[in-house]
């Protein structure tokens, strides 16, 4: 177990680099706490394999350095770094029992008999996987060879990291929850460092502490999923994790309000963003709530109104501007005159696609695009 | 779920293959049947002798003499090729612009005649002026592969290694090149040594290739015949006459026709069987 | 209008479809829901002609169709797995039906961009299939089935394989793209939310049987039998069997309070009781009222919502919440339930109380 620190990492896969868009991975500077659970989210193309690939070992970053507990491993070899890892697609001994599969780690690290014979018997019992022990691991349902695969990793105890590759790619829908809590129980009890790349947010969300979320080549945010959820530090994170994702509105700043077509939407704060930015109002369909009949609001018109069940998704126009609004189940809508609300401590303000008062403070980044 | 549709017009589709293997291959062996039941002194004057040929052949000592080098020679060979071809394999580059390189290098021997791989070889290995013959004898080794069986033996196997050993290297070669890259990163973060990696990875992932070419290489050398007759034509004496060579001998040489096609029917079920017997014992705990 | 009537599929034994009869009108939205192995695609192999059933019939417009072959049928059909030629560019595999069907020239040019526009593909005509993502393979497969200009277009878990974001995307167009042509549409799914946000019509399948018919917000709303109701909950309805005494609902040995609408005409007895995740509450409110204690399982978090897995008297229920909410597994809670929000199923599993919200749904 060890806590991973990316020194100014960064990656491209042409050997001269030159400009900002050469770069797969753009600069980062990271810590990740040890025996922490963290994902990395992100669409396909974000750079988050590429990130992973870093940790294990199987690329070498061309800028800056990765450290394992202030170890610099950077030039280091995926079996000298004594990680884990679980790939996309299971991979299994096909000649071995399930048993062997778990042995294998061990035997080759010459650990001696009873003691593999002890750490397997008790990986198969958490695994569930006691009944199949000596059976060919081949015939496995594709679920069973996932776990196979976590449980070589864990049989070692002594493993800096556990890294998962999008690891429930090929697991049927109703067993990837069982997989998926599985893997939270083991994080429990093991509390091995994990990294988990998915682009799933229910995977990355559930799973991890703290959730990484990447776009194209960079970390938009780290952060708890109520982190993510309540506060998107980049338009990025509030569009990618929710669905329906959050509203972007294009604004004008004025003090405490944000200017949409000419309407006025009151924010908790006063905010002062930079001349000749694009300054947007982002906020989440929770967050907006049809008004009462004596309240002042904003007016939309409506398109359409989807009921999902449990709740109605009202698809209505802002002066022009597509939102979502969540409609509670039970309350009922007017016929004409439609007006919204919004909850002016979860409005946000977005300066170029970054969150105003996350951009500018902090590590004195700037953004400049 | 899928369902299967039951269709019999599929069969129609299968029938023009049925058509050509009936010509080139049932009527044949048929014909060949025919004759190894029958005994004939004159063009279009048979007899039938039921069993006779059959029960000639295999109280025959030089039927005999024929199948034992026949199995020696390709017991030989395939302890030879399948080794060697999958340590090539695995030499072999894996990414790169050496791949078609290596690969055509590799295919080049298969793209030889059979017959001149024959006179190729038989040049090469004389020992007044052949590369290999005389600097053989220029080392010092007694070697004359016209006069001694041993020389002849040595000179055949290498030429059929020389000849077939790239059919393995490029089986085994697709077969790993199917091995996603993986199974080697899980192998390495498992600790897993080189032989480790071959015995677990690749030997199973290329098994299936592998059954093939020990199958294709079983009965190509058990058949074989081109190389050796051009190369020694079945000597010195009958040290190199292999059941091929002693076939042709008998139906061409001593024109024993039923004899001849005695001896092919015998030949072509012991392939068979062995071919079969190969198969069931490699594929067995495959699927269970 | 396509209609099948009592239409059954037999395999050697196995019963892989039985007496399923629908009806679909042209320009109709209808949702096939049910999970994996339902019949799902054998029902739309069957529409499709791609097998003949066993019993039963499938008519167009009154006339049988059993006899015409899939060629002869003009039907489009999107799978799982993204199907496009990938020796030819997205404009041919675009056109592709219609090369086959011989259209002119200018009249292929224009379906194939007006379809195209729709898609958003224009910008990748002249790219080959392995050099799109996704989404852009599965919109150019979608595509080719938009220009056939089918009467019945068959669409097997199209989105199953695309990331959340493009299947958010993708499926608020998908019906929408359709509706134009005026073909009927089938879609088969097995997640309950993508037919809610479908809409249309649904029909539920559970082990090749059609379990209930209707616009899919009224089988939500109201499901016929406890299996309809499994089929269209995802999480899975919470189930407790209760006792009905002096017009009290009884849980083990908790009551559940007296619920004064039609449950005041049943029998005592034994029923099912069935309440939706999100109907449960971890804060007491004014309808929450009924305490029941629960120990956490696990918790599952999709972003905007949490699910908390919880062992309520050994029964596995699931409560869902708004927003992110962190519990500890083994932590003893305590959750609140509205009373009015609980379904009833007899003993032969049918509906007999919806709750009071549940109002016309239409």
């Amino acid at each position: 177990m060890s806590q991973i620190k990316l020194d100014q990492l960064a990656h491209s896969y042409y050997p001269d680099p030159a400009t900002a868009e050469d770069f797969a991975l753009k600069k980062m500077d990271y810590l990740w706490d040890d025996g922490g659970a963290y994902a990395l989210l992100g669409p396909s193309g974000c750079g988050k394999t590429t990130l992973l690939n870093i940790i294990s070992g199987l690329l070498v970053p061309s800028r800056g350095r990765i450290l394992f507990d202030g170890e610099d491993v950077t030039a280091k070899s995926p079996e000298e770094r004594n990680i884990a890892q679980v790939f996309q697609f299971p991979v299994i001994y096909d000649t071995m029992t399930v048993a062997q599969n778990l042995e294998f780690p061990l035997a080759n690290r010459g650990v001696d008999r009873s003691e593999i014979r002890k750490r397997v018997d008790e990986m198969l019992d958490t695994l569930e996987l006691s009944a199949k022990a000596g059976r060919r691991a081949q015939g496995l349902t594709a679920d069973e060879k996932q776990k196979i695969s976590l449980g070589r990793g864990l049989v070692r105890y002594d493993v800096n990291a556990i890294l998962f590759d999008e690891p429930l790619t090929v697991i049927d829908p109703h067993m990837k929850w069982q997989l998926r809590t599985k893997l939270k129980e083991l994080h429990q009890r093991f509390s091995h460092t994990m990294i988990y790349v998915t682009h799933d947010q229910t995977e990355a969300l559930t799973f991890a502490d703290k959730v990484v979320v990447m776009y194209e080549g960079e970390v938009v945010q780290i952060g708890t999923p109520e982190e993510l959820f309540e506060r998107p530090d980049h338009t990025f994170v509030g569009y990618f994790i929710g669905s329906p994702g959050m509203n972007i509105l294009p604004c004008v700043v004025n003090g405490n309000n944000a200017v949409v077509a000419g309407h006025s939407i009151p924010l908790d704060t006063v905010y002062q963003p930079p001349r000749g930015a694009r300054v947007e109002l982002g906020v989440r369909p929770e967050f907006v709530r049809f008004a009462h009949a004596a309240e002042n609001g904003v007016p939309v018109s409506i398109e359409s109104i989807d009921n999902v069940g449990r709740h109605r998704i009202a698809k209505v126009r802002l002066a022009g501007n597509p939102m979502n609004v969540i409609v509670p189940e039970g309350e009922m809508l007017s016929s004409t005159d439609h007006q919204i609300v919004f909850d002016a401590q979860r409005c946000g303000i977005y300066v170029n696609d970054h969150r105003l008062d996350a951009a500018f403070a902090g590590q004195g980044k700037r953004y400049d695009y | 779920m899928t369902t299967k549709t039951v269709n019999q017009k599929a069969w129609f589709l299968v029938l023009p293959v049925l058509l050509i293997v009936a010509l080139n291959a049932i009527i044949p062996l048929m014909t060949v049947v025919n004759y190894s039941v029958q005994d004939t002194f004159s063009p279009g004057v048979f007899f039938f002798e039921g069993t006779k040929w059959y029960k000639e052949v295999l109280s025959s000592p030089r039927f005999h003499g024929a199948l034992g080098r026949q199995f020696l020679f390709t017991a030989i060979i395939l302890a030879i090729e399948i080794p060697l071809g999958v340590l090539v394999a695995l030499a072999m580059p894996r990414k790169g612009p050496w791949v078609s390189v290596c690969l055509v290098l590799m295919a080049l021997p298969l793209l030889i005649p059979w017959n001149v791989v024959g006179a190729m070889w038989n040049i090469f290995a004389l020992p007044d002026i052949g590369l290999l013959g005389y600097g053989l004898n220029w080392l010092g080794f007694d070697y004359n592969y016209t006069q001694q069986p041993v020389s002849a033996w040595m000179t055949v196997v290498l030429m059929d290694v020389w000849h077939w050993t790239s059919l393995v290297v490029l089986l085994a070669y697709a077969g790993l090149s199917s091995i996603p890259d993986a199974y080697y990163q899980a192998a390495k973060i498992d600790g897993a040594s080189a032989f480790a990696v071959f015995r677990y990875i690749q030997l199973p992932k290329m098994k299936r290739v592998l059954i093939i070419a020990l199958l294709l290489r079983f009965m190509d050398s058990f058949m074989v015949y081109t190389e050796p007759f051009v190369l020694t034509g079945g000597g010195p004496g009958n040290s190199t006459t292999f059941l091929s060579i002693d076939l042709v001998k008998a139906a061409i040489g001593e024109f024993n026709l039923g004899i001849a096609a005695a001896m092919s029917i015998l030949y072509f079920l012991m392939t068979l069987l062995v071919c079969w017997v190969f198969y069931t014992a490699m594929m067995r705990g495959e699927d269970s | 209008m396509l209609e099948l009537i009592n239409v059954g599929k037999r395999v050697g034994r196995d019963d892989h479809m039985t007496d399923v009869s629908l009806q679909f009108e042209r320009g109709s939205l209808n949702v096939l829901l049910g999970p994996t192995l339902a019949g799902k695609t054998t029902l739309m192999r069957l529409m499709a002609g791609l097998d003949k059933p066993t019993s039963g019939d499938i008519r167009m417009d009154g006339q049988s169709v059993l006899g015409l072959s899939v060629r002869n049928r003009n039907v489009a059909m999107v799978y799982q797995q993204f199907i496009n030629d990938p020796g030819l560019t997205v404009y041919e595999n675009i056109a592709s039906p219609m090369r086959i069907a011989k259209v002119n020239r200018t009249e292929l040019d224009k379906k194939v961009r007006q379809a195209a526009r729709l898609l958003k593909l224009e910008p990748y005509f002249d790219r080959t299939p392995l050099q799109l993502s996704g989404g852009q393979q599965q919109r150019t497969a979608i595509a080719r089935a938009l220009v056939k200009s089918a009467e019945l277009v068959l669409l097997d878990e199209p989105l199953a394989n695309l990331d959340y974001k493009l299947r958010e995307e993708l499926r608020v167009e998908l019906p929408r793209i359709f509706a134009e042509t005026g073909a009927i549409l089938v879609y088969a799914t097995t997640e309950p939310q993508e037919a809610l946000l479908l809409g249309g019509r649904t029909a539920t399948l559970h082990e090749g049987r059609v379990t209930q018919f209707d616009d899919t917000i009224e089988i939500y709303n109201r499901p016929d039998d406890l299996r309809t109701a499994q089929t269209f909950s995802d999480p899975p309805f919470n189930l407790a069997s209760v006792s009905l005494q002096a017009k009290q609902i009884n849980f083990n040995n908790t009551s559940l309070g007296q619920i004064t609408d039609n449950v005041s005409e049943l029998p005592d007895g034994a029923y099912t009781a069935a309440v939706r995740p999100h109907h449960l509450s971890l804060q007491r409110t004014d309808q929450h009222t009924v305490e029941l204690a629960a120990i956490v399982g696990t918790s599952e978090i999709t972003g905007s919502e949490t699910f908390i897995h919880v062992d309520v008297s050994g029964n596995k229920w699931v409560v869902l919440t708004h927003g992110v909410h962190r519990v500890e597994a083994g932590e003893s809670i305590a959750i609140f339930l509205n009373p009015d929000s609980l379904y009833l199923f007899d003993a032969g599993d049918s509906l007999l109380r919806v709750p009071s919200y549940v109002t016309d749904g239409r």
